[in-house]
């Protein structure tokens, strides 16, 4: 969008100056273009200068990768071959390439996927070592800029709402939406009035294509909600505290006020887990096939659902469990205590993780953003604060809410959406992944009855609401990822597919050990481990084979220096920076007893200021 | 009020008919990616699963030899044909593709101890003498018994003879870069080097033990490994043979024979454990160990020219076939065959350090007697490690020099 303006402005000149040029007398190549196609193909440039004037304009349009070796190599050789021979560029048409080399890579979208912290230095180690870390590191620089070449690609744009002059984007109604949009969009606005079975959660399958709700009084069901159609629904008799999706949209996990069941898509119980008694809510973990269960009981409970075991049962030690979500970046679950706190946990550990003071009073909803960077808490003080998930774990933005948030849930674009009560509050940042600001909101919409549960839908401008008198689809330009990629989840996948998904994916689950903060330490060198194995062989073999050999002084060879002076040298060196030392350590001593002394020389000075000598003096130090 | 919707038309991402492909479109956007590092762990850690589960080497057997096979010859231009000698005289010319003996000829009366094919391929050399090597632009070859003979094709009496001491040397063989180059091995303990143009002998190495055969590395010319029968092979760098490049320790028993693969990364070698051992050339253990029920001591080895398989003849009068890489798919490969292998290989090496991802991959079955071999031999190992250290313990600091693993089996270098 930014580029293409700027682009167009610079051309008209240079369609000027070649025009100017035709009027010379034309060399062979010229005449066969100005009569096929007049004024089609630029000829190429006279001379060297026209050239030279001609070239520096490029980069101004557009941002080079400066650092990328591949526009560095290429702006080298061009030199020398003009100055051999200037008509090696043009082609027997006469056509030139008017954006000679590689087409620039704007910087930050090579930063989106640069996997390499390049701010950390590599580490001291054997030049071979370090000559395949180089390696590795240009390999990945290279692999990032064709990766930012192909987003070229991308055929979808992210939706937006802007209001015109001033106008507050949060007055807009979802009624004035549904008019300004297509049918297609318009049709992904609907309301369930469902009044009977009372409030609803709800759950979007992972390609977005289909919604599970459940309400409290027993109403279950599963719909594609693209195209209407309803997969299930079914009365289970008992109250549903949270209902979820599996892997796939063919199986449904419903808490139900006893225990844990399992749903097919066509209704059809297929397990009763007993293991899981009076869950109030579920997450599954898509990537490790990990259903987490949080109870009443206070137990923190992971199911794998491949194979039917229970990976780990953690005692959170807090009181009943109400709050829970999972952070998609790293697969760690947050609790929100009644005691203010919030707590990461990992099935491989079995205290938690981190414990984040978040409020006064105790937290009424947890949400975290598609990158892990953002965690968004609100509790029973009416706060809705914002948290760095970087490793700081401070808040960033704080605010109070009127009633306070009960609800919470992020877009995958990082929009914020906050059920307060019957209202629906919506805030956005600039840009995509950014920090919402708390000030404005973006969109507000109000319900026929109290919110219950919400969720985006991904890959669709939609936002899902559950509350008392139903089911809510409403619609949120721009909360979501335009560009689904096929093979991890494709709402758009056949039968034949999604089968094929399944396997792949269930043979690289990942095992619920690496679960753990930074999912990519383990990529990284155990340094730890390795300084111990050192240690190890060091003492087995009784000698360190790594030590260098101390110095010693060669024979004497034909040449000024002798040998001697040349130890002499050396140990000059070596020892100048004991010396500096030595010579730094004194002065210091010499600065703190100069500062003693004018100590003593003030406490003797206070001392007679005083009347008469206190008996206490005596315990003075 | 300016609105834009995600919209998208099922059209661009569903197929039309059936007969298309599905449509897949992709975004490698790293937020739609996540867990990459423990994903791509878990599928290098079920590649080499898949490695290990595919790993059958073994691929025909030969036989037709009445006596034990003594040695083998590759055929330089034809990659099927292969020539074998046996223990009773008797030479089989053998076809590959077929797995058959293609012609038998009587050539002596005793051992056949040497084979050798000529550089064009039309005819090769026997003898029974202790070996035989061919030069390899020339029309010139060398045996060896008391002396080193250099023979011409076209005339009775050798052209020269080379000798360093009086001793029986057990194998000849031209270095293929350097074609004036020959290395032998004798049976007083050295390796010799001479040079065709001078006539004269370069420089002997003599180790602990007897080197039954060296191998020339077809890629570096001053690179060759010796096969020593103190269980162990020795690659040595020509021009420092005071420490050899590497010591390659990981038989049992005496190794008979060596062979570079053609690329020069890898050689296999025999021994009388009766089993062959993959060796890579910087690495001091083996990576692939092959033995069957049937197969005894293994005399002679050879590595195909296509670098795909490995020959090796043994007593028991037969010559097996192996697969180079244990769990390669033969045959022509699709290329989503052939971007899965990629990337599966990648990740190996990738991951290739990881605790569990080399337990696995290092897992290797071995005949009782092998692996009742090697713990033994490790217990001594530990024992004689133990009392080193002891003895540099409780010596006066300086009086006892460690001595690298390396340098350990090398008694002098003779110019």
């Amino acid at each position: 969008m930014e580029t293409a303006p700027k682009l167009g402005r610079d051309v008209p000149p240079k369609k000027d100056k070649l025009q100017a040029k035709r009027k010379k007398p034309r060399r062979y190549w010229e005449e066969e273009t100005a009569q096929s196609a007049a004024g089609a193909s630029p000829g190429p440039p006279s001379n060297k200068k026209r050239n030279q004037e001609l070239r520096p304009q490029r980069p101004k349009n557009t941002h080079i990768l400066k650092k990328s070796r591949i526009s560095k190599k290429l702006q080298v050789p061009k030199k020398p071959r003009e100055r051999k021979n200037p008509e090696s560029q043009r082609s027997l048409s006469g056509a030139q390439d008017p954006f000679p080399g590689p087409a620039p890579v704007p910087v930050d979208v090579v930063q989106k996927f640069c996997r390499i912290d390049k701010s950390k230095k590599l580490p001291r180690c054997r030049s071979k070592t370090r000559n395949r870390l180089k390696v590795a590191e240009t390999e990945e620089e290279e692999t990032s800029v064709t990766a930012a070449r192909s987003e070229l690609l991308l055929a979808e744009e992210p939706g937006f709402l802007e209001g015109e002059d001033g106008e507050d984007t949060a007055k807009i109604l979802q009624a004035d939406i549904v008019e300004a949009v297509d049918i297609a969009s318009a049709a992904k606005h609907f309301d369930l009035n469902l009044r009977q079975f009372g409030p609803y959660r709800v759950n979007y399958s992972r390609t977005g294509r289909h919604l599970a709700f459940g309400g409290r009084r027993g109403h279950v069901a599963a719909l594609d909600w693209v195209t209407k159609k309803l997969m299930c629904e079914i009365n289970v008799m008992e109250a549903v505290r949270d209902i979820r999706f599996l892997h796939s949209e063919a199986l449904l996990a419903v808490a139900q006020n006893r225990w844990l069941y399992i749903y097919d898509n066509q209704g059809i119980e297929l397990h009763c887990i007993r293991r899981c008694d009076r869950v109030t809510r579920l997450e599954f973990l898509p990537f490790h096939f990990l259903l987490a269960t949080a109870s009443e009981t206070g137990f923190l409970t992971y199911l794998d659902v491949s194979v039917g075991k229970i990976v780990a049962a953690l005692n959170a030690r807090a009181g009943r469990l109400d709050v829970m979500t999972q952070n998609p970046y790293n697969a760690v679950i947050h609790l929100g205590h009644s005691n203010g706190t919030v707590s990461l946990w990992s099935p491989a550990v079995k205290e938690p993780l981190v414990k984040i003071l978040c409020h006064r009073g105790g937290v009424r909803a947890v949400a975290v953003d598609s990158t892990g960077t953002y965690m968004a808490t609100s509790g029973l003080d009416h706060q809705l604060k914002i948290f760095d998930l970087r490793g700081t774990y401070q808040p960033l933005r704080a605010r109070t809410l009127p009633q306070g948030a009960g609800h919470l849930a992020f877009s995958q674009r990082g929009l914020l959406a906050a059920g307060m009560g019957d209202v629906v509050n919506i805030w956005a940042g600039h840009g995509k992944a950014s920090l919402p600001s708390l000030e404005q909101p973006y969109l507000t919409h109000r319900l026929s009855g109290p919110v219950h549960g919400l969720q985006f839908c991904p890959f669709e401008d939609v936002l899902g609401l559950g509350h008392s008198g139903g089911i809510t689809s409403m619609l949120v330009p721009g909360s979501a990822e335009p560009n689904f990629d096929g093979l991890e989840s494709n709402p758009y996948r056949s039968r034949k597919q999604r089968q094929e998904w399944e396997v792949k994916a269930l043979l690289e689950k990942v095992p619920a050990e690496l679960i753990c903060l930074d999912p990519r330490a383990l990529a990284e060198v155990d340094v730890i481990s390795l300084e111990q194995k050192k240690k190890e062989r060091i003492e087995r073999l009784g000698y360190d084979p790594e030590a260098k050999t101390p110095f010693q002084p060669k024979p004497k060879q034909k040449g000024r220096s002798s040998t001697a002076s040349l130890v002499k040298r050396k140990r000059k060196v070596m020892d100048k920076e004991h010396r500096d030392k030595v010579r730094q350590s004194l002065e210091q001593q010499q600065q703190q007893q100069e500062q003693q002394q004018q100590q003593q020389h003030k406490q003797e000075k206070a001392k007679p200021m005083r009347a008469r000598p206190s008996a206490l003096d005596r315990f003075v130090r | 009020m300016k609105v834009k919707m995600l919209s998208r038309n099922p059209d661009t991402y569903v197929r039309e008919t059936k007969l298309d492909l599905q449509k897949v479109p992709r975004n490698y956007d790293p937020t739609l990616h996540p867990f990459e590092v423990p994903r791509e762990y878990v599928r290098a850690l079920n590649a080499t699963k898949l490695e290990r589960v595919f790993a059958k080497p073994f691929l025909a057997s030969l036989d037709g030899h009445r006596d034990g096979v003594n040695c083998l010859a590759k055929h330089p231009k034809s990659l099927a044909t292969v020539l074998s000698g046996a223990c009773d005289g008797e030479v089989k010319i053998w076809n590959l593709s077929q797995r058959k003996c293609i012609r038998t000829i009587q050539a002596h009366e005793g051992f056949v101890r040497g084979i050798c094919t000529r550089f064009c391929g039309t005819s090769f050399f026997t003898t029974v003498y202790t070996g035989i090597d061919h030069h390899w632009k020339e029309p010139l070859f060398a045996t060896c018994g008391q002396q080193v003979d250099i023979w011409d094709e076209q005339k009775t009496n050798p052209i020269c003879s080379m000798t360093w001491g009086f001793d029986s040397i057990s194998s000849v063989k031209f270095n293929p870069i350097e074609t004036f180059l020959l290395g032998s091995c004798a049976s007083d303990r050295n390796i010799v080097l001479y040079d065709m143009r001078q006539a004269t002998p370069l420089k002997k190495v003599i180790l602990d033990m007897r080197t039954n055969t060296i191998c020339w590395n077809p890629m570096e010319a001053f690179i060759f490994t010796a096969a020593n029968e103190d269980y162990n092979l020795y690659t040595f760098d020509m021009r420092a043979l005071d420490t050899p490049v590497m010591v390659h320790m990981d038989h049992v028993s005496a190794v008979l024979d060596v062979d570079y693969s053609p690329t020069g990364k890898e050689f296999v070698s025999a021994s009388f454990d009766k089993s062959i051992r993959i060796f890579p050339v910087a690495r001091s253990q083996s990576r692939e160990v092959y033995h069957t029920k049937r197969m005894q001591h293994v005399i002679c080895v050879k590595w195909t020219s296509d670098n795909k398989y490995i020959m090796c003849g043994s007593d028991e009068m037969n010559i097996r076939l192996w697969k180079a890489n244990a769990s390669e798919k033969l045959g022509v490969l699709t290329s989503r065959e052939k971007a899965a292998k990629d990337y599966n290989q990648k990740l190996k090496e990738k991951f290739q350090h990881y605790p569990h991802i080399k337990r696995i991959s290092r897992h290797r079955h071995l005949p009782k007697s092998i692996y009742s071999q090697i713990q033994e031999q490790r217990i001594m190992k530990e024992a004689r490690r133990r009392k080193e250290v002891n003895r540099l313990k409780h010596s006066k600091p300086g009086s006892v020099s460690i001595v690298s693993k390396k340098k350990k089996h090398i008694v002098a270098v003779v110019k």
